[in-house]
């Protein structure tokens, strides 16, 4: 048996319970429990004064790059970066090297996040070394603890493979998570198309390459019935696509990263590296977008795409360069800013940031129900602080938001009761 | 003799990485050090010692010949130690090269190096691990900045400005760095440029550039001070950005009917190499409006304004630097 723990005082925001109030947190033997139930004398007590305690963090689209590109993340770097931001659960992308599209990759990758300092959650891939020709053993994967399915980054061409992909993923109940890109339209670009990208002589990446995708894989989760959700959206056109989508009833959600709803295609002026991703940072009005359809429930969560580089792949020319930035830490700081900015209330950014990738993975955590596991982040909404890249827990510096000021962030992030980051 | 535009100006610029980071001023400065030095290509010992005991590195990752020849002369013309250095991108490790390359060069304490390469953004990339200065001889599809002076100093010898010009620039804006500089600096240069060609090869928002984008070549030459082709690369058939050269040359090459919609004094230009029959007819680009070889002329001149430009040539000297 071990002590039970007090977080005392905190704003307990939880959605999944309505809640909004000062309160007590108690938690023992890595549950949340009801304080009558247990000996309160032998307790540690933190005093939160007002700090906010919410279901812990979860995102559900990041690159841990292990196996294979251990210079660059492991399981481990990967999980205390994503624990110092706020983060209890990380669903891992399929695109290491093997690529995760058997189940002993799977097992592996669970393996090596048993003693880390977050849940890690596999997402497979749709099609053998996500070359999208045949596809993978859903079946295996998920027994093997995989969650959901993707070729993130090397998107399915075959419309009739990703077809099957959908319904044989319905038949293991896996969701299909889709990086929407027209790649032939795509093809050769570095940045959105528009006014920097013909300033800079960079090839453009039309906001028709994400939507057009968008709008094929909508259409298949329709003549399916499957279940699908988009990852990191970036431009209007897909969000109407999407918010068309769900009027309709068809079962998809979606997700965006924080660099989609701060920075705009401005950010690559100089030839910036750390402003390079797949998708692009797109325009204001895109942008801005992004921010009503946070609010409004077209998108359902807030996704890092943490995408850890080494210099080597980044600190090259611009075309040359690798997509993806590193996200865990800078992620609910930037999301706070839109609470700040009344774009969305404390509620809804738990909501986005853990409840609901909780639900669409169909994973635990999301909640501080009575009962539950102790999966817990407290957040101090006023602190500041300067991010350095250079002291991230994450073994890559690839960010552009080194050196911002920035307000608000994770001081207390706990794991099954377990105090995997403390900076009260 | 340099003729200062204003009194307390100085140039600042250590690189010149594309015409978008130089004002009315330095446009107008660097021209005017082109003048005075275009006289020195005329005499009989083309030398001048200003730039004596200065390495200057030509490092080309593209080939080309006339803009290296053209650097090079404009080195040796000011007595500087010049070197050539031809790398392939594509048999190296991507991205390492250029860096690699730089440090190394950099060992050797060159004083400028001028680069090309196919990369958009690689001077910057350069000048950041290097002590020299940089001059860009052409990025990818975005600059080319000496071009661009080149062409705004032939326009101004024979229209003596560029204020309200109406610049025709027709062909393939979208993959074109001289395009994109002329534009820039014709533009802030108080001229009007118009662009023309099929729309394949108008980049996006190139009218948020200041030019005006015309679907009828005819509209783009009309009473145009100056009309410029563009070089088409013969491989553009196969990125079906045009079904044809045939096809292409029939709308928009330049022909003489089609300049005769222009002003009578009409200038035409072409930054070389030409495609004679593509996208200029051979009468046009021999006729006697032709410019085109006063530009490579020009180049030459404008090349040594700005080498000496970036090693700080103006400070207490004039332009025909006996020493420094």
């Amino acid at each position: 048996m071990s002590k039970a723990i007090q977080l005392k005082n905190g704003r307990i925001i939880d959605p999944s319970q309505k809640r909004d109030e000062i309160a007590d947190l108690w938690i023992k033997d890595g549950m949340i429990v009801d304080h009558q139930s247990i000996d309160v004398k032998d307790a540690d007590i933190y005093n939160l004064d007002g700090r906010w305690i919410v279901p812990g963090l979860i995102d559900m689209h990041v690159h841990l790059r292990e196996p294979g590109e251990e210079y660059k993340e492991t399981i481990e770097s990967g999980c205390r970066a994503a624990a110092a931001g706020g983060f209890t659960a990380v669903a891992c992308m399929p695109n290491t090297k093997p690529v995760n599209d058997n189940s002993s990759v799977t097992r592996f990758i669970c393996e090596q996040a048993a003693l880390s300092s977050a849940r890690v959650y596999p997402v497979g891939a749709i099609s053998q070394e996500s070359n999208g020709e045949k596809l993978a053993e859903y079946g295996e994967m998920k027994a093997a603890g995989a969650v959901a399915l993707t070729d993130d980054g090397r998107p399915v061409i075959d419309s009739r493979l990703m077809r099957r992909a959908m319904e044989y993923a319905s038949s293991h109940e896996l969701l299909i998570m889709s990086h929407a890109e027209e790649v032939s339209l795509s093809k050769g670009g570095c940045m959105h198309e528009g006014e920097v990208s013909t300033r800079l002589g960079l090839r453009g990446i039309p906001a028709a390459a994400e939507s057009i995708m968008v709008f094929r894989e909508i259409a298949l989760a329709e003549l399916t019935g499957a279940r699908l959700h988009i990852s990191h959206v970036s431009t209007e056109q897909a969000l109407a696509l999407i918010g068309n989508a769900k009027a309709r009833g068809i079962r998809v959600t979606a997700e965006t990263a924080p660099h989609y709803f701060t920075l705009t295609e401005l950010a690559v002026l100089g030839y910036n590296t750390h402003a390079k991703m797949n998708p692009p940072l797109r325009t204001e009005q895109d942008r801005q977008a992004i921010r009503t359809a946070l609010r409004d429930g077209t998108l359902d969560a807030i996704a890092t795409d943490h995408a850890p580089h080494s210099i080597l792949q980044k600190d090259v020319e611009f075309n040359m360069a690798a997509n993806g930035i590193v996200g865990l830490e800078t992620s609910l700081s930037l999301s706070l800013a839109l609470v700040r900015e009344g774009v969305i209330d404390p509620a809804r950014l738990v909501q986005l940031m853990s409840c609901a990738p909780a639900a669409i993975l169909g994973v635990a955590g999301g909640s501080l129900r009575i009962g539950g596991v102790a999966d817990v982040t407290v957040v101090d909404p006023e602190r500041q602080f300067t991010f350095f890249a250079e002291k991230s827990y994450s073994k890559s510096r690839n960010t552009p938001f080194d050196g911002w000021k920035l307000q608000g962030k994770a001081v207390m992030t706990m794991l099954a009761g377990r105090i995997t980051y403390q900076d009260l | 003799m340099v003729e200062l535009t204003q009194q307390d100006y100085q140039f600042q610029h250590k690189h010149i990485f594309g015409i978008e980071q130089l004002s009315v001023a330095d446009i107008s400065h660097i021209i005017t050090t082109a003048r005075s030095f275009r006289e020195i290509s005329s005499r009989p010992i083309k030398k001048v010692p200003t730039l004596r005991g200065k390495t200057i590195v030509n490092l080309f990752f593209e080939p080309s010949t006339r803009t290296r020849l053209s650097f090079e002369i404009a080195a040796k013309r000011m007595s500087a130690d010049t070197f050539n250095i031809s790398a392939s991108t594509s048999s190296a490790t991507k991205g390492e090269t250029l860096i690699d390359t730089a440090r190394n060069i950099q060992a050797m304490n060159p004083d400028v190096i001028i680069l090309r390469h196919s990369s958009s953004g690689a001077p910057q990339l350069l000048a950041r691990y290097i002590e020299a200065s940089v001059i860009n001889a052409g990025d990818g599809a975005h600059e080319h900045p000496s071009q661009g002076l080149l062409d705004m100093m032939t326009v101004i010898d024979h229209k003596g400005h560029l204020d309200g010009l109406k610049i025709a620039i027709i062909g393939d804006i979208a993959h074109s760095r001289v395009a994109l500089s002329d534009i820039i600096g014709f533009t802030r240069m108080g001229a009007h440029v118009h662009v023309a060609g099929p729309q394949t090869f108008i980049p996006a928002h190139i009218s948020l550039l200041g030019a005006t984008v015309c679907s009828d070549v005819r509209d783009a030459v009309r009473d145009a001070d100056v009309v410029m082709a563009l070089r088409i690369q013969l491989e553009r058939q196969n990125d079906s950005l045009i079904p044809s050269l045939r096809e292409y040359s029939r709308f928009f090459g330049v022909s003489r009917n089609l300049l005769d919609l222009a002003k009578e004094d009409v200038i035409v230009m072409h930054p070389g190499p030409i495609n004679r029959g593509v996208e200029l007819n051979p009468d046009v680009a021999d006729g006697g409006r032709s410019v085109i070889l006063e530009q490579v002329t020009n180049g030459v001149a404008i090349r040594m304004a700005l080498l000496y430009l970036v090693l700080g040539g103006n400070k207490g000297n004039d332009g025909q630097g006996e020493s420094r």
